[in-house]
Formats: structure tokens, C-alpha cells, sequence
């Protein structure tokens, strides 16, 4: 799989863009010395970028997000360090961008820089657990909405359907199709599909592009086998 | 619609709605709970519905009432400091005896507080929130699944006994994703609902809508009938859940998000053969006091774990009438307790027993 300088990943929120983009940032470092995630979320207030701070650090990649990011505050402000990195041009770039039109407004400001220097891939991030991206067409809506409001059009299609950490490799196997009816109706590759690396063993011959993802887990979900009993009314 | 989806507590909340008949919301934005509105806001036009985003939470809430009026499902949501601007309204809610959904995805306190999650809107839904005597049904989820079960409980349920229903979530729960199952398509409010203001046909006297009472004894007696519904909902209603209750020593009581956390802190707990268990309250109000009274007969102790001051402390003890020591295990303004911090907890007190 190649890769270019500066990787945005956008989508509808709760695609699953944050996993991913760290992943992705692991995966580059093991290819390049200099890595940097911006994280260009201006709407989720929790589970952010920042959770993963520590361990990115420790691996050697750095990270740009809101001085207000996990704080008790709710200002969508862009952290100014994002120009460094975006002008710079000495570091590879990935761009945690925000869910939908609205997240992606954020990123317009850095889109003249970004085509000048033309050495990016902006990916559209499905997934089609998600209640209003369940088909092609309505993941299509999501495509338009986010180009239109950031001005940067999309070059790639990732695959990243899931269901949290109860995703089976059957629910990957069935949103193959989904994936490529967003491709044939957008034009543009199936980068990748993205699927939580326990399941790597059953897909990988089954998948082409698999990319193994690591998800971040939280810490108040019960361990397995301790989840709540069904509520009989 | 029985496959499993992937979504925010809040969508969850949203979608819940809208399957149980709801074509009405009026919102106004906050942190942590905006995605209700968001999610309205996409849905409603594709189903002829209405989302209104007000101009503030009191003129949402006043809008909740008037459709209420009318019969038809209305709902409304907010985060902590919205819900206590929403307070005048819901007391008119339910001096009408109108049903209403309100749900709080809670936030730190008080004042303007913070965005990070928080229960410290406990003492506000379950006293009444708002001026006078009343209650409003107080639910309690503590997952996504549970966040879709109960708006569509706590409607049918408002309606039933006409009367505001709360469904007390926090920011936590909101903001999470997890796979759920939706429920079924129902229809929460009746077709005929004899006491709506619907126009008379000149068939029946007028539904008259209206809190103020120009008699003393008239008032009386309505607060007096207002509570003897109470009393039946207190007796039938109450939800909870028991875990590994049946050879507690120790009996944590928590409920939401921090139920969660227990449930892991129990788990470890019980590999160091620490014998704890947990009762968990879905509803808050109607508190579940006939489970909790009956574990005082048997165990030694009780720890509440909350993200407050400890506020469903007090009804636990009255609920116990005071016969075992209460213990509290708590964080506060944003911060979550992590399962050490209970299970360290739950150590201590094991040991102060031995």
C-alpha cells in the first residue's frame, strides 16, 4: 500500500476515523522517521485524539490537538501548530478530520495549501453499521455534504464497518458489496478495510487491502462476560 | 428491526423516540446531548415531524407542553444546566397531569460547570424538578441498548399515568458508541385520549388544560389524587437489576455509567474471594427500596458509587431505614472513577468488616 504525504481521513461521525487515523499512524512510522496526527475534530467533545496522546508519544509520533480537547470547555478552536505541519512539509501528515459537513467545514482553511502542494489523500470513511449510512446512497449524501463544505474532493474509499469490539468477520464480509457500490458510484479505489486485527486470521484471504486495526478500549466497559443483563419490563 | 447498529447514546435516544411514536421535538444545543437535536433535526423532515430548535430551553419546554395538550408524544432534551431552566415547564407538565418525555444527559455542576459527564442532577429528577408537590418517573440506562429501551418505557409509561418522565442519562453514555438493537415500531400514546384538547365537535364539553386551581380545596385534592397514583406507581414500577446478590457480604449500589465500573470492580473483587455484590436501579424514581430493605437483612454493608456528592446515598439509607452502614465511593466535576478505584474501595471496607 503507498502512501502520500499528508492522509485526511473524513466520513460520517462515528465512522470509526480516529481508530483509524491512529492506526494509520502507526503504520507510517514503521515506513518513515517523522509522523504527525492533527486532530481537526471541532465536534466530538469526548474520546478524542488526546486519549491516545501517551502512547503515541512513545512510539515516536507526534501530536497536534485543541489546548481545550478533553477539557471542561467546549471551544472549536483549531490548534495553530496544524499551519506547521501543513506548510512545513517536513513531517508525513494524518488528519483526523471531523464527522460530517460540519466537522469537515474546519478543515476549508488548510485546503489551498494542501492541493498546491498535491501530495495528499483525502479518504471517505464508511461504515455501514451506522443507522444513517446504512446504503450506498445514503453514504453518497454524507460524500457530497463533506466536499462541498471543506472544498477538498475525496480521493479514496475506506472501508471501515464495524460494530465496536462485537464486529465478526461476517459483518466485514457483508459490507464488501456495500463498499464497492460507493466506489463504482464515486469513481475512486477502495483504499482499504479497515477491520479490529482479532478478526485479521478469518479475513485475510477473504479481503483485499485488509488493514488490521488496534481499538481503543474504555476502561468503564465490562470486561467480556460481564456485560449487564437484558432489562425485562 | 431487529439488526444490530452501531450508535451514540444519543442517536440511540433519538431513533428510540421517533419508533415510539414521537414526531414532535423541541431542543436547544448543549454539550453533551447536541446529537439528539442533531439526529432530529436530520430525521424529522424525512417522517413529517417537527424539530424546532427554540430560542432558549424555557420556550422549548413550553412547547413540549403545548403539544402535550393536544395528546400527541412531545419531548424535549437538554444537559444539566438546560434541565434547570426546563424546570418552571415541567412543573406546569405535571399540575396539568400532561405526559411529556425530558431527557438530561448530564454534565458537571454547578453553575456553568463543564462538559464532562457527571450524576449530579440526582436530587433534581427525583425530588420533582421544579416547584411544588410532584414526581416525575425517573429511568436510569446504563448502556446504548438501554439508552433505546427505556425512552420508548418512559414514554409509555408518561402516558399511562399521565405525567413527565425523565430519562437521566450522563455525558458518558450520551457520547458512546455501542451496538444496539432498536425496538420495534410501537405507539406509545393511545389513539383516543379523551382528555386532549383536540376541539370539541360540539359533541363534548371543553378539555380544559390548566394548573391554577381558584380553590384551596380543589387544589388539595388534586395534589392528594395527584399522590395516591403515586403510591401505585412506587408499588409497581420500580426497575432494577441484581448482580451476584445471592452470598453478598457487601452490596454496592450504583446505577448508570458507574454500575458499569462496579460490575469490573466486582469481578476482580471476587478473585481475591471478596464476597460483593451490586443492586442496580434502573429507576430512580420510583426508587427500588423493597430490594435494597431486603439485602439489609443480609449484608454487612453497603458502598453507593455515584459521580456526585452522594446524593442517592440518602435514599439508600432510607430505603434500609439506616439498620447497615453506608459507604460512598465517588468523583466528581467530570472525573469517573476507574474499577481500582472501587475495587480499592471494596478492599477497605472488606477488610474494616473482618
Amino acid at each position: 500500500m503507498d502512501y502520500k504525504r499528508l492522509t485526511l481521513f473524513a466520513g460520517h461521525y462515528g465512522s470509526g476515523k480516529t481508530n483509524l487515523a491512529l492506526n494509520y499512524a502507526y503504520w507510517l512510522r514503521e515506513r518513515a522517521p517523522k509522523v504527525t496526527v492533527a486532530d481537526l475534530d471541532i465536534v466530538n467533545p469526548y474520546f478524542r485524539t488526546k486519549d491516545a496522546e501517551a502512547d503515541l508519544r512513545a512510539a515516536g509520533i507526534e501530536l497536534i490537538s485543541s489546548a481545550y480537547a478533553n477539557s471542561n470547555v467546549d471551544v472549536p478552536a483549531m490548534p495553530k501548530e496544524t499551519y506547521a505541519l501543513i506548510d512545513g512539509r517536513d513531517s508525513l501528515g494524518v488528519l483526523d478530520i471531523g464527522g460530517d459537513d460540519r466537522g469537515a467545514l474546519a478543515l476549508g482553511r488548510y485546503v489551498p495549501s494542501i492541493l498546491a502542494e498535491d501530495d495528499y489523500e483525502m479518504l471517505f470513511v464508511v461504515n455501514r453499521s451506522r443507522p444513517l449510512t446504512r446504503t450506498a446512497e445514503d453514504a453518497m449524501t454524507v460524500f457530497y455534504e463533506i466536499q462541498t463544505a471543506c472544498g477538498l474532493p475525496f480521493t479514496a474509499i475506506v472501508n471501515n464497518t464495524n460494530l465496536g469490539l462485537s464486529t465478526t468477520a461476517e459483518d466485514v464480509l457483508a459490507s464488501l458489496d456495500y463498499a464497492d457500490e460507493i466506489s463504482r458510484l464515486t469513481g475512486l479505489p477502495v483504499k482499504m478495510t479497515g477491520a479490529d486485527k482479532r478478526l485479521a486470521p478469518a479475513l485475510k484471504d477473504k479481503v483485499e487491502n485488509l488493514f488490521p486495526i488496534s481499538i481503543l478500549e474504555l476502561y468503564y466497559m465490562e470486561k467480556e462476560g460481564t456485560s449487564l443483563g437484558k432489562i425485562n419490563f | 428491526m431487529s439488526e444490530k447498529v452501531m450508535m451514540k447514546g444519543n442517536e440511540a435516544i433519538a431513533e428510540a423516540a421517533i419508533l415510539a411514536g414521537l414526531r414532535h421535538y423541541f431542543g436547544y444545543p448543549i454539550t453533551p446531548q447536541t446529537e439528539v437535536a442533531a439526529y432530529m433535526a436530520k430525521k424529522m423532515p424525512k417522517i413529517g415531524g417537527t424539530f424546532l430548535q427554540a430560542e432558549s430551553e424555557i420556550a422549548a419546554i413550553n412547547m413540549v407542553y403545548g403539544v402535550a395538550a393536544t395528546g400527541k408524544p412531545a419531548m424535549t432534551s437538554s444537559s444539566s444546566p438546560g434541565i434547570a431552566l426546563k424546570c418552571e415547564g415541567i412543573s406546569y407538565l405535571a399540575g396539568c397531569d400532561l405526559p411529556a418525555l425530558i431527557v438530561n444527559v448530564q454534565r458537571g455542576g454547578p453553575g456553568l460547570g463543564g462538559i464532562q459527564p457527571s450524576q449530579s442532577d440526582y436530587y433534581l429528577a427525583t425530588r420533582g424538578p421544579g416547584h411544588g408537590d410532584f414526581h416525575v418517573l425517573v429511568f436510569a440506562p446504563a448502556s446504548v441498548q438501554e439508552m433505546a429501551d427505556l425512552t420508548g418505557r418512559a414514554m409509555h409509561l408518561a402516558w399511562k399515568y399521565r405525567m413527565p418522565a425523565m430519562l437521566l442519562a450522563d455525558g458518558t453514555l450520551g457520547q458512546m458508541m455501542e451496538p444496539v438493537v432498536l425496538p420495534e415500531p410501537s405507539n406509545a400514546y393511545g389513539e383516543d385520549n379523551p382528555w386532549a384538547t383536540t376541539g370539541t365537535q360540539m359533541k363534548r364539553p371543553h378539555n380544559i388544560v390548566n394548573s391554577l386551581e381558584l380553590a384551596p380545596e380543589t387544589l388539595e385534592k388534586n395534589n392528594i389524587a395527584r399522590f395516591e397514583r403515586y403510591r401505585k406507581i412506587e408499588e409497581t414500577e420500580p426497575l432494577w437489576e441484581e448482580y451476584l446478590m445471592d452470598d453478598a457480604e457487601i452490596c454496592i449500589v450504583s446505577y448508570g455509567i458507574t454500575a458499569r465500573i462496579s460490575r469490573n470492580a466486582i469481578v476482580e473483587a471476587r478473585k481475591q474471594g471478596i464476597k460483593v455484590g451490586m443492586i442496580r436501579p434502573i429507576t430512580l424514581w420510583p426508587f427500588p427500596k423493597e430490594p435494597l430493605a431486603a439485602a439489609a437483612d443480609k449484608v454487612r454493608s453497603f458502598l453507593c458509587v455515584e459521580i456526585n456528592m452522594g446524593q442517592m446515598k440518602d435514599d439508600l439509607e432510607l430505603a434500609i431505614k439506616c439498620r447497615k452502614p453506608v459507604d460512598l465511593c465517588y468523583r466528581v466535576g467530570g472525573m469517573i472513577p476507574t474499577p481500582d478505584e472501587v475495587l480499592e474501595h471494596i478492599k477497605k471496607l472488606a477488610e474494616g468488616e473482618e
